[in-house]
């Protein structure tokens, strides 16, 4: 209906999964200019084309795929984890036994990118479903515990399992994104070495990049679908009111698996994505830490809503270089002498007996960056808790409402 | 029929009363000598009634007498310790609330039981969760089957909104509706499950007279045009004697007699246990009388 872009006229158009021309050309644009990132197309975007923003914007796409699965079972089936970094390092170590190299004691089929990558989620979809029977049982913080758990029984696993983990303070190599078809010499199509493609020279990132914005892109669309579908609706009404939900036919103890293990089904996907792109990590590595980043992701971009899931991704891998180089900046004006002088000294701590937050140096007083960061996790996930539920996606409602109403204020 | 929009209401709700299964029982529902109780307690004493295909049967009873404990063993929440739950001359005792739910027993709340993040039609479409079958990889994919079924489940729902006049209301979340839209959002969404039995759980406390009324018309409508058979309890004695076909009334956990409402107002029993024993009462007033004659002699 043209000039009346909010009357549907058909349930398939209301139901779209982008129901409005604005939404629809916002996510075509968003799209498309980040398919440009690593041409340099666009002055002012062209920084992040270099190798070294790359990898941080997989990394942030790689932890969008899991944090879309922590989101269907924390914001969607209401079910707290601790627990995804766990499930994470189960897809990783099935990735690496059926993709990885058999060298020496350690154990790995060889087998190629199209086994091991779906092979991961199931792995770890698998492990979800054997753990889910504990949701039934306790509830909230309980469970809470009892995934805390599995992150450290996990992590005692994959430290003593040295054949397919690795020595425990190296790890061990895991396969490289290379598409074959069997075991063939060359790949099809190298992800990990830089190369040309259609006549344009790429760097390796670059190469990983389009393949992490096509993977984070499909299990976005998936996530949507589930959540608007009569399976994710159950998981809706188990958080809501688990009793009444019951009462509906929503069989309890069904969803919750169902939840837990399309959650760990994501969280292995991420897992072995993660690993692969590394190159190589040591089994610490799947730890609380990492699982508490998750937990900062969901409840940052806010709970229950891909979309707020999206930005809270790209917000929590970004902030420890943001962190970085803040602290970079107030180190700088702490040695010189303006009237910014004072206050960059009383954060930076410059010598080891200076006083400060934080340390630039490997040893010192006050917090390395990497503990700064931690603690403004955890500071963001307390403020955003009390200030703003809906997170980052409440702010962007917030903003959204506002330029609607303008000029007036409600 | 000329309103076109009844019309179509009609055609895709009214197949829910035509049943190929219904006749075959000898009641649709039979509580039979129902005991409940929670260590001493004892919340339910040998209730024994029964419901017919498209009845409108009442349960009252003063607070605590164990009515909306009765609604919970039907939906399988509590388990009685003796007694049996006939379902079309089956057994339901010891199913769980999610198979129970799949037979066609729908339900309301006391207290509104709405999915509050959720809007008022995604509330209404879980209500369908059991009579649709898309499964998560198809539901997550949105391939023929999945979309198919959600889009008639889309045309169905808005039969119902229709139906229940939320039409104002169809995307808000339910946690901002007034009181007495909560309370048709949550009719709207048992009925979408396509039940038989519908148990109504005080459906009009706390209304005024003209949201009494409007909830009083929607029972009519959905039992005249979808001929589903309704358990109503509450406490507004003048819906209850208007609408219900037969009244059980509760009293301690016990049925002190069954009968169509104009038996049940005469039953001396009832009265009883409502306004207490005909001599007490006397007593009270003349006492009252006295107490008033000697502080003001003047007045009397």
């Amino acid at each position: 209906m043209r000039g009346r872009p909010l009357l549907y006229t058909q349930y398939e158009d209301e139901q779209a999964l982008l129901p409005s021309m604005t939404r629809k050309v916002m996510v075509a644009v968003l799209f498309a200019v980040a398919l440009t990132i690593p041409f340099q197309l666009i002055p002012g975007l062209d920084f992040l084309a270099s190798s070294g923003w790359l990898i941080l914007l997989n990394r942030a796409l790689i932890f969008a795929i899991g944090a879309l699965g922590l989101n269907i079972l924390v914001g969607l089936a209401g079910q707290v984890s601790l627990g995804h970094a766990f499930f994470m390092g189960v897809g990783a170590y099935a990735a690496v036994y059926l993709g990885g190299e058999a060298s020496g004691s350690q154990i790995g089929l060889g087998l190629p990118i199209w086994i091991w990558l779906p092979a991961a989620g199931i792995a770890a979809a698998l492990v979800g479903i054997i753990v889910a029977p504990t949701s039934v049982r306790v509830r909230g913080l309980y469970l809470a515990i009892v995934t805390l758990g599995l992150v450290f029984i996990g992590e005692h696993i994959f430290r003593n399992w040295s054949s397919l983990a690795g020595p425990a303070e190296l790890g061990r190599v895991w396969p490289a994104l290379e598409f074959r078809f069997w075991k063939e010499e060359t790949a099809l199509i190298d992800f990990d070495s830089d190369g040309v493609w259609f006549g344009i020279e790429l760097l390796k990132e670059a190469k990983i990049f389009f393949l992490m914005l096509v993977l984070a892109a499909l299990f976005t669309v998936l996530a949507k679908n589930l959540a608007r579908t009569r399976i994710g609706r159950s998981f809706a009404a188990i958080r809501d009111r688990d009793i009444a939900a019951e009462v509906m036919g929503v069989a309890d103890a069904k969803a919750k698996t169902q939840a837990f293990a399309i959650s760990s089904f994501y969280a292995g996907i991420a897992g072995a994505l993660l690993a692969s792109v590394v190159g190589r990590l040591p089994p610490e590595q799947w730890s609380l830490f990492l699982s508490v980043q998750f937990v900062a992701i969901v409840l940052i971009g806010g709970a229950g809503t891909v979309a707020g899931v999206l930005l809270g991704s790209f917000f929590v891998v970004l902030l420890p270089r943001l962190v970085e180089n803040l602290s970079g900046v107030l180190a700088h004006s702490a040695e010189g002498d303006g009237w910014f002088q004072p206050i960059a000294d009383f954060f930076v701590a410059r010598s080891t007996d200076d006083f400060g937050l934080v340390f630039l140096g490997a040893d010192g007083p006050g917090l390395t960056t990497d503990q700064l960061n931690a603690v403004l996790y955890g500071l963001l996930i307390a403020l955003f808790l009390i200030f703003e539920p809906l997170g980052l996606f409440g702010i962007w409602i917030r903003i959204r409402n506002y330029w609607k109403g303008w000029p007036f204020t409600y | 029929m000329s309103d076109p929009t009844v019309a179509s209401r009609r055609r895709t709700l009214a197949t829910w009363s035509q049943r190929e299964d219904s006749g075959d029982y000898e009641h649709l529902l039979e509580f039979k000598g129902v005991n409940l109780a929670f260590k001493g307690v004892k919340a339910l004493t040998e209730v024994t009634f029964h419901v017919d295909d498209g009845e409108l049967f009442a349960i009252i009873g003063p607070n605590g007498a164990g009515k909306t404990s009765t609604f919970n063993c039907l939906n399988g929440v509590y388990q009685p310790q003796s007694g049996d739950i006939i379902w079309k001359g089956e057994s339901i005792l010891g199913r769980r609330p999610d198979k129970i739910a799949e037979l066609g027993v729908a339900r309301t709340f006391q207290n509104i039981e709405l999915f509050a993040h959720m809007t008022v039609l995604e509330n209404i479409l879980t209500g369908r969760h059991v009579r649709t079958s898309t499964g998560w990889l198809a539901g997550s994919l949105w391939i023929g089957k999945a979309k198919k079924e959600e889009l008639a489940n889309r045309a169905l729902v808005e039969d119902i909104i229709e139906l229940l006049e939320v039409e104002a209301w169809r995307n808000y979340p339910v946690a901002l509706l007034p009181y007495g839209i909560q309370k048709r959002v949550e009719l709207g969404r048992a009925l979408a499950m396509e039940p038989q039995l519908l148990l109504l759980d005080e459906p009009v406390a706390g209304m005024n007279l003209e949201e009494t009324e409007d909830m009083a018309r929607f029972i009519l409508d959905i039992r005249q045009e979808l001929g589903i058979a309704m358990i109503l309890v509450e406490h507004d004695m003048g819906l209850v004697m208007d609408i219900a076909d037969r009244v059980m009334v509760l009293d301690f956990g016990r049925p002190i007699s069954t009968g169509t409402p104009a038996q049940v107002q005469r039953d001396p029993e009832v009265i009883r246990a409502y306004l207490g024993e005909e001599f007490e009462s006397e007593e009270l007033l003349a006492a009252e009388d006295e107490a008033m004659a000697e502080a003001d002699p003047d007045a009397v």
